[in-house]
């Protein structure tokens, strides 16, 4: 027995607390991730209701927007009676039709968390955090800045408590009001449990205290702690700590109290009649909660069920051995199935695969001039190469309206009254004649399409900060190998293949990285299919492959292209190396991307209600690629909106179905993969990347306000990191609403083509990747090769699903329900 | 061209009242409604000054309509048109015309698109009004109206804590602001012996001729306007709300609190200008505030990390440096100088969103790590203290807080007003008071002078008790149309007082008092948690209560929509030179009416919702 043991492990509550925190990097490193990260461990009905208990979240749609939606027949009879039947037995169908559909429930939500520090203003009469918030944003904002204010914090480089420290014990103006909670900081060994043994008195509720205390701001706390985590994810580096956050807040408080009440006050512990319920303890699930999930489930079940069928009335294209006109590679994101659809359409010789927009080659990128790297690839990986950009011609512009000059006194007057006037004749021009300005966060910009990389490295001691400068050959053809047998593009090669990474363009929008590349970790693609590129066509990397068993045609060249996706504009690199007969077929390929560019910013605009559909497809371009350069327009596209979907497999395998932007497509060939080693490798980032994708724009929709940013109008920039609301606000993760606001919340369904024993073995062959079907954040579905058959992960096992039966229209033509159609289309088939 | 000058103001409230009329769903209609509006604004106004300069550019003023006429007094709407009108128009009707383009998208698809407009012409209204304004009771019509659209739409997202927290602090800010331009009325009532127009004081003799004969008074009225002015500018003491201003959509706040809102305390020294000219002790008081201001403000701008309070507080810091100008009598450099800080700010908040992409790519290519510095310890001590000083806001926050901290001790130590007390003494003695004034031959002299003074202030007492009630709403709501009574009650006992006079002055009280205590009833029988403790929220799913009460109170606090508001000026009139005590309860009452009122109601109807069945947002957002 240890008597000594402390009840308040400071190091285990600080883990735990910042295991529920928000995620969130910095903005410039936006990053999808799922919300409910903390849950995961926990089955999803079980996850999310636990989450809103304790915190408060609003973790489905409401009871009365499920009900307009089967109203409105978006949620199927057919699907509600199956989901019921299923979970309650036949016997109970029509009790349980009658509490889903009818009946009346008490909906009020009451959170846990803040119990214990809402005595504050209970028994003490003092509204603690109005005077504390103010102060701790502030502090902290001034300390985190990167690059918003004229005078920086005075001391920075010694961590946040010690720079802190040195001002107040220099300054004759102290940050305090009184004197105990000034002496107590000044002493420099300061521990979290003497803070709250004044402020909380029991040991037993520092904890819960703690939490109440972070979780008032769960925003600032959550950055906070991404940054302890991530240093690097601000450019002016700046250390700091939850534990100092919480040291800072705690000694704040005290002095509030103290200059309310003097030194004399009792902790709050004193004041309190009874315990307040345990933030962690148990919950029991209700009959609302079930209802609510029978209602989730007949949800997504309504949609999955269209798929299937739709894959399953898809009639087997007729094999064409004909030699492919070109091969295109495209990201596997959501945005990029549409434009694949319309090159297939405008060139029926064409092949499209999807892929991770960061084609298998992982590095830092250094632009010329640059002082930094950014990383090209997954958020998770650490990648060992360096990329460096040389030769560049373009020039950065400048923009006097963002300069610091005309905040200060003297300049401020001259520039107030010289480029003031400026200002108007801009801002008359941004509102009638919008045009892309340095203000614009443009994709093409990351990399000057004339600049020479470093991609090949011929000496390994070629480095730079332990990185190593360029990929050797053995490196390189290990990369393209991985990348072409990932997507099953290892015979029958065209003699052009594409490799299109994707960006996007947009200005006034400070979740600008959320738009990019989820794989390139928020930024563009361009340098990435540059780099596939060059790797693949060289001849020695060819060599290796053909002795891999890969036989590229020595005619075959490899192209590397960017795709604007909010503009819908594409650019080939290094066209030059192309040669003759490939040019010649280049020039004609490229007259397909475009007449595919205009098809999809047609269907693009059909949910954009300032757009009038009904025009020709180029002057709906030219609108499109207007409104990413007008200041007053907060939707340049509605990115991964209305995503439910990832299909892992051939492309034959929903060819011909339209599935309206909703899918993630990532190419796969079972066939060159029987044991699923392959398959390991592409499932993998499946769940953070799909997964989490798809489960921030879930919690941002069905609770906006407090798993999303809310509406991002009144967002004001807190030091180039975070938005708040007005000047005082807690930052605001999560996705703003004009990106939520037409997403279906549902989760994704993973639809595999593989033998189901092969995927089961997948899956269960890495425990993360596990966790996401097991506890059913992502659903999965196999489809068996051969027969076609369906089979649904289930509690840890394959079995057989049929989806209920129902006729998929056939059209011939998509043009005229996206000219006519608001909000998501059902599955057709189109061929 | 006398009579064209009306248009300009009948326009924006024509396109105001049709956009109240509008359907709620109806996005494309509303916003071309405003856009029509001012756009047909801005180019008959253009055309106007091309018309005005061929014509020899005459200062004009027109006498509009006479509201209330008795022997000695006249109360009238006067428009006046000038270089200074012509500038402040040109930029605000150009802005509003740019911002309601822009707004037209920027907020499509958000929740209260209508009200959004709504406020905003709300606002042009009372801007174009004030502009154009051609004696302070004309100005103070759209002075009142700025100050309302300016809560509604600080308080846009009204189901959030923090704007309708901020919202109610700059509305009390513009309301004590607006006690000076009350007091600055009385005393010119008494200085001029009638409702003097801005026209007259271009005649400098009958000015001086004043001023000279009342040194104290003429230092009073230009020290009254300054105060107004000051509130309004955000010059200190008051700056600190201009950060907290920023609460409603980018667009609105760059309109308004960063560029036409926020000048127009410039606009009304310049109006003023005549009155104070030739009093050197004001003008240097108003290049002292400057030049205070700007220093203060631009050592502010520099610490701040949020990117709209720094542009906030560059803008006020500018703002004290047209202050200088102004007390140098530089107009025209004042004139340029708001434009030009007008469509910088505007600007900059417009494309203050840019920023991350733009600084970010400039740090990434530019970045140079900060070196350590080491300095002698005597500049380290003053640059930190400055600092420090700077991120605290020199206190100015706080210094606001404290500011209204006797008011609300005061009236929470009123304890003994309650609802039962209220019924057995404070009816009877109102009851008392009329029976005296029937009487009031009989009252000894020494008695019947301090007796207006008494009844007002018992009448302060009510409207004390009503800001800091916190349960009762019915209570505040009915010590707020008391206090109104005893004020009236105590003018009665001035002599010359007519009692038609009083009965116009209460007309517009008892009627929006009864429409809003109906609300009230109504909404307690529909919703168990009414009170005044913490915001209800009840906006939510009563709208329209909110809109009908919102009306009430504005008819309670004197708004330009009942007679009340000319029984309101009148009820100065009458308050006599040596009345100073008399004077300062009556101004403080209907002061902190006002406020009263916009917090039942911000507290009843604004706020996060008090039910949890749908979604909301954290306290802290």
């Amino acid at each position: 027995m240890h008597t000594h043991q402390h009840i308040f492990n400071e190091h285990e509550v600080l883990h735990e607390l910042k295991h529920f925190l928000p995620a969130q990097a910095p903005l410039k490193d936006f990053i999808h991730h799922n919300t409910l990260h903390a849950f995961q461990h926990l089955k999803w009905d079980n996850a999310i209701r636990q989450a809103e208990v304790m915190f408060g979240y609003k973790v489905s749609l409401s009871l009365e927007e499920y009900r307009g939606l089967y109203q409105s027949k978006r949620i199927k009879p057919e699907n509600l009676k199956r989901i019921i039947s299923e979970r309650k037995g036949d016997k109970h169908l029509s009790e349980w039709l009658d509490k889903t559909i009818n009946k009346v429930y008490e909906l009020s939500l009451q959170a846990r968390i803040g119990n214990l520090r809402s005595h504050w203003k209970s028994q003490y009469h003092i509204n603690l955090d109005s005077v504390t918030h103010p102060k701790i944003f502030r502090i902290l904002c001034s300390y985190l800045d990167q690059g918003i204010s004229i005078w920086k914090f005075p001391v920075h480089e010694k961590g946040f408590l010690t720079s802190i420290r040195e001002i107040e014990k220099t300054s004759t103006i102290s940050l305090f009001n009184s004197e105990r909670a000034r002496k107590l900081f000044i002493n420099n060994r300061l521990e979290i449990d003497e803070l709250l043994a004044i402020l909380v008195g029991d040991e037993n509720l520092y904890k819960q205290y703690i939490f109440d205390q972070q979780f008032a701001h769960q925003g600032w706390s959550g950055m906070v702690s991404s940054i302890e985590d991530q240093p690097q994810s601000l450019l002016d580096p700046k250390k700091i700590s939850i534990k100092e956050l919480i040291i800072l807040e705690c000694l704040l408080e005290i002095d509030t109290l103290d200059n309310k009440f003097g030194e004399n006050w009792a902790p709050l512990s004193h004041k309190l009649s009874e315990k307040p319920i345990d933030l962690f303890a148990s919950i029991q699930s209700t009959e609302l909660n079930e209802v609510l999930s029978i209602w989730q489930s007949a949800f997504e079940w309504s949609y999955y069920d269209g798929v299937l069928n739709g894959i399953k009335q898809l009639k087997a294209l007729p094999k064409n051995n004909l030699p492919k006109s070109f091969q295109a590679m495209f990201c596997m994101d959501d945005r990029e199935g549409s434009i694949r659809r319309y090159i297939e359409k405008n060139d029926p010789y064409s092949e499209t695969f999807g892929t991770p927009g960061f084609f298998g080659v992982e590095f830092y990128f250094k632009p010329e001039h640059g002082k930094f790297y950014s990383k090209l690839c997954p958020a998770p990986v650490t990648p060992k190469y360096l990329i460096k950009e040389i030769d560049t011609t373009s020039i950065r512009k400048k923009d006097a309206h963002f300069t610091n000059q005309s905040h200060s006194l003297v300049r401020g007057w001259l520039i107030s009254q010289t480029l003031g006037f400026w200002s108007a004749i801009k801002l008359f021009f941004n509102i009638f004649r919008p045009t892309m300005s340095p203000a614009t966060a443009h994709s093409f910009n990351q990399m000057d399409k004339f600049s020479k990389l470093t991609i090949e490295n011929t000496n390994p001691n070629d480095r730079e900060n332990d990185l190593q400068i360029g990929f050797t050959i053995e490196e390189m053809a290990n990369r393209v190998e991985a990348q072409l047998k990932s997507i099953g593009l290892v015979k029958n090669f065209a003699s052009l293949i594409y490799v299109v990474g994707h960006g996007s363009s947009s200005v006034n929008n400070p979740h600008y990285a959320g738009y990019d590349c989820g794989a390139c970790s928020g930024r563009p693609g361009s340098v990435n299919s540059r780099v596939l590129c060059y790797m693949a066509n060289k001849n020695e990397v060819r060599k290796l492959l053909t002795q891999r068993g890969i036989d590229i045609p020595h005619t075959t060249q490899f192209v590397g292209a960017l795709h604007d996706t909010s503009r819908d504009d594409i650019d080939f690199f290094d066209e030059s190396s192309l040669t003759e007969l490939n040019l010649k077929n280049h020039q004609k390929n490229k007259l397909v991307f475009e007449k595919a560019l205009d098809s999809n910013a047609k269907e693009r605009s059909r949910r954009l209600v300032s757009i009038d559909t009904s025009l020709s497809d180029k002057k709906i371009h030219e609108k499109i690629r207007t409104r990413t350069v007008s200041i007053f327009e907060p939707r340049p596209e509605l990115n991964h909106a209305t995503n439910a979907l990832c299909i892992v497999g051939g492309r034959d395998l929903t060819k011909g179905l339209f599935l309206d932007r909703r899918s993630f497509m990532n190419s796969y060939d079972y066939r060159i993969d029987p044991d699923g080693k392959i398959l390991t490798n592409v499932m993998k980032p499946l769940g953070p990347v799909a997964g989490g994708i798809n489960l921030e724009y879930y919690f941002s929709r069905v609770d906006n306000h407090k798993l999303g940013a809310g509406t991002k109008l009144p967002h004001n920039v807190m030091g180039l990191f975070g938005v708040a609301n007005g000047i005082d606000g807690d930052l605001r993760p999560g996705l703003p609403s004009q990106m939520i606001e037409v997403h279906d919340p549902v989760r994704l369904l993973i639809i595999v083509e593989h033998f189901p024993e092969v995927v089961l073995n997948v899956i269960k062959s890495v425990d993360a990747m596990y966790e996401w079907f097991i506890n059913e954040w992502i659903n999965l579905v196999a489809v068996n090769p051969e027969t076609h058959e369906f089979y649904l992960f289930k509690q840890g096992s394959f079995v057989p699903y049929n989806p209920i039966e129902q006729t998929i229209e056939h059209i011939s033509d998509i043009k005229p329900i996206v000219e006519k159609t608001l909000d998501n289309i059902p599955v057709y088939l189109t061929n | 061209m006398h009579t064209l000058i009306q248009f300009f103001v009948i326009l924006p409230l024509i396109g105001f009242l049709i956009s109240v009329l509008l359907p709620r769903k109806k996005e494309n209609l509303i916003s071309k409604l405003s856009i029509y509006t001012v756009g047909i604004h801005l180019i008959s106004f253009i055309g106007f000054i091309g018309y005005w300069l061929f014509h020899n550019h005459p200062t004009i003023d027109f006498k509009n309509i006479i509201l209330f006429e008795s022997k000695g007094y006249e109360f009238f709407i006067d428009f006046y048109f000038d270089k200074i009108t012509l500038v402040y128009m040109l930029v605000g009707s150009f802005l509003t015309f740019l911002v309601t383009i822009y707004c037209s998208y920027y907020l499509h698809r958000e929740h209260g698109y209508k009200r959004f407009f709504n406020t905003i012409m709300f606002f042009y209204l009372g801007y174009n009004i004030t502009v154009f304004s051609g004696n302070l009771e004309t100005l103070f019509v759209g002075w009142e109206i700025l100050g309302i659209s300016s809560f509604l739409l600080i308080a846009f997202y009204r189901d959030r804590y923090l704007p309708v927290k901020n919202a109610f602090k700059v509305f009390s800010i513009y309301r004590l602001g607006d006690v000076g331009l009350i007091l600055a009325m009385w005393a010119c009532h008494h200085l001029f012996h009638e409702n003097i127009t801005f026209f007259q004081l271009q005649n400098d003799l009958l000015v001086s001729h004043h001023l000279e004969n009342h040194s104290f008074i003429g230092f009073f009225v230009a020290f009254m306007i300054l105060i107004t002015a000051a509130a309004k500018s955000a010059q200190l003491p008051f700056s600190s709300w201009l950060p907290r201003a920023m609460e409603g959509p980018t667009p609105s706040s760059a309109i308004f609190y960063g560029s036409l809102s926020v000048h127009l305390g410039v606009f009304l020294m310049l109006r003023t200008y005549e009155l104070w000219e030739h009093q050197t002790s004001v003008r240097i008081l108003i290049g002292l505030l400057g030049l205070t201001t700007s220093i203060v403000a631009s050592g502010i701008a520099r610490v701040q990390s949020s990117i709209k309070a720094q542009i906030a507080y560059s803008s006020i810091s500018q703002i004290g440096l047209i202050f200088i100008e102004l007390s140098l009598g530089f107009h025209i450099l004042a004139l340029v100088h708001f434009a030009g800080n007008a469509f910088l700010r505007t600007y900059q908040l417009l494309v203050s969103p840019s920023t991350v992409s733009y600084l970010i790519r400039e740090q990434f290519y530019n970045f140079v790590p900060r070196p350590t510095s080491i300095e002698d310890s005597f500049s380290k001590k003053i640059k930190y203290t400055f600092y420090i000083l700077s991120l605290r806001e020199f206190n100015l926050d706080t210094l606001v807080y404290w500011m209204w901290r006797p008011l609300k001790i005061m009236g929470r130590s009123l304890k003994f007003i309650n609802s039962k007390n209220f019924l057995y003494y404070f009816v009877p003695a109102y009851v008392v008071g009329i029976i005296l004034l029937i009487n009031e031959q009989y009252i000894p002299t020494q008695v019947h002078e301090l007796l207006p003074t008494i009844f007002a202030f018992i009448g302060f007492l009510m409207v004390l008790k009503s800001y800091t009630e916190r349960k009762n709403v019915q209570l505040a709501w009915i010590l707020i149309i008391m206090n109104h009574f005893w004020i009236a009650l105590a003018i009665s006992f001035n002599e010359h007082y007519i009692y038609t006079q009083s009965l116009l002055y209460l007309s517009g009280i008892v009627i929006m008092g009864m429409v809003g205590l109906l609300t009230i009833r109504k909404l307690k029988s529909l919703e168990d948690h009414v009170d005044l403790n913490t915001f209800n929220g009840h906006s939510y799913e009563h709208p329209k209560f909110a809109f009908i009460f919102l009306l009430a109170c504005l008819g309670l606090t004197g708004f330009p929509i009942t007679p009340t508001f000319i029984g309101e000026d009148i009820i100065f009139t009458h308050i006599h030179e040596n009345q100073v005590a008399l004077a300062f309860f009556t101004a403080s009452s209907l002061i902190i009416d006002g406020i009263a009122s916009i917090r039942i109601y911000a507290r009843v109807f604004l706020g996060p919702h008090v039910k949890t069945y749908h979604e909301s947002a954290f306290k802290s957002s």
